[in-house]
């Protein structure tokens, strides 16, 4: 059970970078991509801050040669250029020469265009093209077409904010099982009104810059992003002879079953998907060199999940950081964008700073990293917590 | 590896399928093209409070689960895995709806709450107070086939001994409105017991839940054992036929050994080809059996096929009502399911009788 599943590639566009290169170079700078939205016309655009992709949907259109007919939301256009920089990273020439299949994660779909053209489609023939592209699976699909995935498995994961964490770790099953040789796992949300509103309605919403891990943190910019990762089998990296970027070494899943919206205030959840993580690792928790928490910088995740860590790691705490202060909170995606991450600072063995932290928490003495921080990372730990009660942990690691 | 097996079912669709001492005794046939599910008496399993607060598709997913762990004889799982094509559909309109009319005043959350896709999934788990691996797939047409694979490798590498699964969907009236300008529900009311010869375009819309307890441990209440089930984002009309017979094959099984064969057929004339590829060739000899003039289309109404086919291994009962061709098989051991949605996202399964 523990060996690890070969990552081989993976690929990004987030609020602070439009790939691999550019977010590794933002975060050891730095460099936040939060600010006022631009791209959505909302009446909160002063009183919230997000991370925002900074091209706009025609940019995105042409840069993949999408012609003026196409009916991709924004999901699908961000999901589209990441998942092709992984494969093009995994050096992948003939997608269909082993057994590929794609497992991406949503949870806002094409909720863009449908608020958008909601009444408009009763009336407007040339924008119901849109209607098809509402449902989840459907950005899924045409990232599939767009690799040129075929007769093959390609599904959907939603599972709120941890839905991209569960789409790592069932290719991670589906490889280990031999279902297939090579899997794409990722995901992708874009910003839209309807979650924006969904969250000020939960009144958890920042109107400055995220803090996570914060006495005084104020709630979660949200974010838009999406990541892919390359999974590949043992057979595929011998015959191919493929460099390996690092391993998904273990993989825990639980449910909180505390509260549709909140976390429990001992984080149950959390402390037992970090258990199983380790366990199916194979490791104990003195094997972790960096947690990259999911540190939503809300009041409640961030008290929950800290609790979870000490009830996980008890008085020997890793370095810990949330990167949620550079990107904002990508709902569906930040499973992934965090595996890019991890896998960034295995690689370059460094510790991303937790930003915007000035008030140590109250409720206990852990303090998160500050300072970008050198350091040999055998293990990163990854957290992703959602609605529903859902977390999930998945443990990078640089040795099968 | 471990065998899979269904050991529990809980079903709630446009016939009265909610009593497991009844196997379609009696048939409700409808004039529409959306229909409704025949709802049980929810406040026997809810309290009667928590139900009014609950989005259709809540209710119908924790109830019908509650049926399939009754039915399976046991009080918790070790995982729940939810396949759902829109979620709580109805509440995402509601909310998307209230920013528009309001000009994203006065919003309430619930609705946003009720409409995350994992929702059903979540609440099931809170009902139960199982915090076990909660998983909710949302891939259109194999969203619950999906579901179905995810457990059946968990309880093969012994993962976990007992799963619920499920697929869930409910109608949305915006959503029904909007479907039918794009012609994916049929313009014209239809007689459901003549919908293959409907010769139109789209299908009739339905709505339901159809929950599986699967474990690797056999059991008396067992239904059928799961031999495998694959999914294809892409197949052609051409390619079906190559897809069936490499399943079989991979699963050690040939055409003579299918003793029926349960088709997604939906009345529309534009993809029930994909359907007619299969049973005017290979399938030709097998006994042909449809559901969805019982059911109805919708993203997880394949979840109901698979509760037809379960039923007729256990009982060996082929009901009349579901019989596409005449055959004379009465043993049935080996069961072939077929579906896909408007030529995307196909799937087989194979059940065994256990």
């Amino acid at each position: 059970m523990s060996k690890g599943v070969a990552i081989t590639g993976m690929g990004i566009i987030s609020a602070i970078g439009n790939n691999v290169a550019e977010n590794y170079q933002s975060l050891i700078n730095g460099k936040k991509g939060i600010s006022r939205v631009s791209k959505i016309d909302t009446i909160h655009k002063d009183d919230i801050m997000v991370g925002e992709i900074a091209s706009t949907n025609l940019e995105l259109e042409q840069q993949l040669g999408l012609t003026p007919d196409n009916n991709y939301s924004r999901t699908a256009l961000l999901g589209t250029i990441a998942a092709k920089e992984a494969i093009q990273d995994a050096k992948i020439f003939d997608i269909n020469a082993y057994k590929t299949g794609l497992v991406s994660a949503t949870s806002v779909g094409g909720m863009d265009m449908t608020e958008t053209y909601y009444y408009d489609y009763l009336e407007n023939k040339s924008t119901q093209k849109y209607i098809e592209g509402h449902h989840a699976g459907d950005s899924t699909q045409k990232i599939a077409e767009q690799l040129g995935i075929e007769k093959s498995l390609v599904t959907t994961i939603s599972t709120a904010c941890s839905s991209a964490a569960n789409a790592i770790m069932f290719g991670a099953r589906l490889i280990k099982s031999g279902k297939l040789d090579r899997v794409i796992v990722g995901g992708s949300d874009c910003l839209s009104k309807f979650t924006i509103n969904g969250f000020k309605t939960l009144m958890i919403l920042s109107d400055t810059y995220n803090t996570p891990f914060d006495e005084n943190r104020k709630g979660l910019n949200l974010g838009e992003a999406a990541a892919f990762l390359v999974l590949e089998s043992d057979k595929v990296i011998a015959t191919e002879k493929k460099e390996v970027l690092g391993y998904v070494k273990g993989y825990g899943n639980a449910n909180d079953a505390y509260h549709q919206t909140a976390s429990s205030e001992n984080g149950d959840g959390a402390t037992l998907a970090m258990q199983k993580a380790l366990k199916v690792a194979a490791y104990t928790a003195n094997d972790i060199d960096y947690i990259n928490a999911h540190g939503t910088a809300t009041g409640n995740n961030d008290l929950s999940e800290g609790r979870a860590i000490l009830r996980v790691f008890g008085e020997e705490i890793p370095d810990f950081s949330s990167t949620k202060a550079y990107t904002g909170h990508t709902l569906a995606a930040t499973g992934a964008i965090e595996a890019v991450y991890a896998i960034l600072a295995l690689k370059h063995n460094i510790i991303y700073p937790n930003l915007n932290f000035k008030t140590q928490m109250k409720e206990f003495d852990i303090t998160p990293q500050l300072e970008l921080k050198e350091k040999e990372l055998h293990t990163v730990l990854s957290n992703s917590l959602g609605f529903g009660g859902n977390c999930s942990t998945i443990i990078f690691s640089k040795e099968q | 590896m471990s065998a899979v097996y269904i050991t529990g079912i809980g079903s709630i669709s446009s016939q009265k399928t909610f009593d497991n001492t009844e196997f379609l005794n009696e048939i409700n046939t409808y004039t529409d093209n959306v229909i409704s599910v025949v709802n049980p008496n929810y406040k026997e399993y809810i309290p009667a409070a928590a139900a009014r607060r609950m989005a259709k598709g809540i209710k119908m997913g924790v109830v019908a689960s509650r049926i399939a762990l009754v039915d399976a004889n046991i009080n918790n799982v070790d995982a729940i895995i939810t396949g759902t094509g829109m979620g709580c559909v109805r509440d995402s309109e509601k909310f998307v709806s209230a920013i528009i009319d309001n000009n994203e005043q006065y919003l309430t959350p619930t609705s946003f709450i009720q409409s995350t896709h994992n929702t059903v999934g979540g609440q099931i788990a809170l009902g139960l107070q199982c915090k076990g691996y909660n998983f909710t797939y949302v891939h259109a047409s194999v969203s619950f086939e999906s579901a179905l694979l995810d457990a059946q490798l968990q309880l093969e590498n012994d993962e976990a001994n007992t799963i619920l699964i499920g697929g869930v969907d409910e109608h949305g009236d915006h959503t029904i409105t909007i479907h039918k300008l794009i012609n994916h529900i049929k313009s014209e009311k239809t007689d459901s017991t003549r919908i293959l010869d409907s010769k139109t375009e789209g299908a009739i819309f339905g709505e339901g839940a159809n929950f599986f307890v699967v474990s690797n441990q056999k059991q008396d209440s067992n239904y059928a054992e799961v031999i495998a089930v694959q999914t294809y984002n892409t197949l052609t009309e051409t390619e079906v036929s190559r897809a069936a017979q490499l399943f079989l094959e991979d699963n050690n099984l040939s055409i003579d050994n299918i003793d029926a064969i349960v088709l997604g057929n939906n009345g529309d004339v534009k993809y029930d080809t994909f359907y007619n590829e299969l049973s005017s060739n290979l399938f030709k000899d097998t006994q042909q059996v449809y559901y969805k003039h019982l059911c109805g289309e919708f993203n997880t109404a394949s979840s109901f096929g698979v509760w037809l086919a379960s039923k007729i291994l256990k009982t060996q009962k082929l009901p009349e009502v579901v019989r596409l061709n005449k055959k004379s098989t009465s043993n049935f051991t080996t069961i072939l399911l077929y579906n896909q949605y408007r030529g995307e996202n196909h799937s087989f399964t194979l059940l065994r009788k256990c």
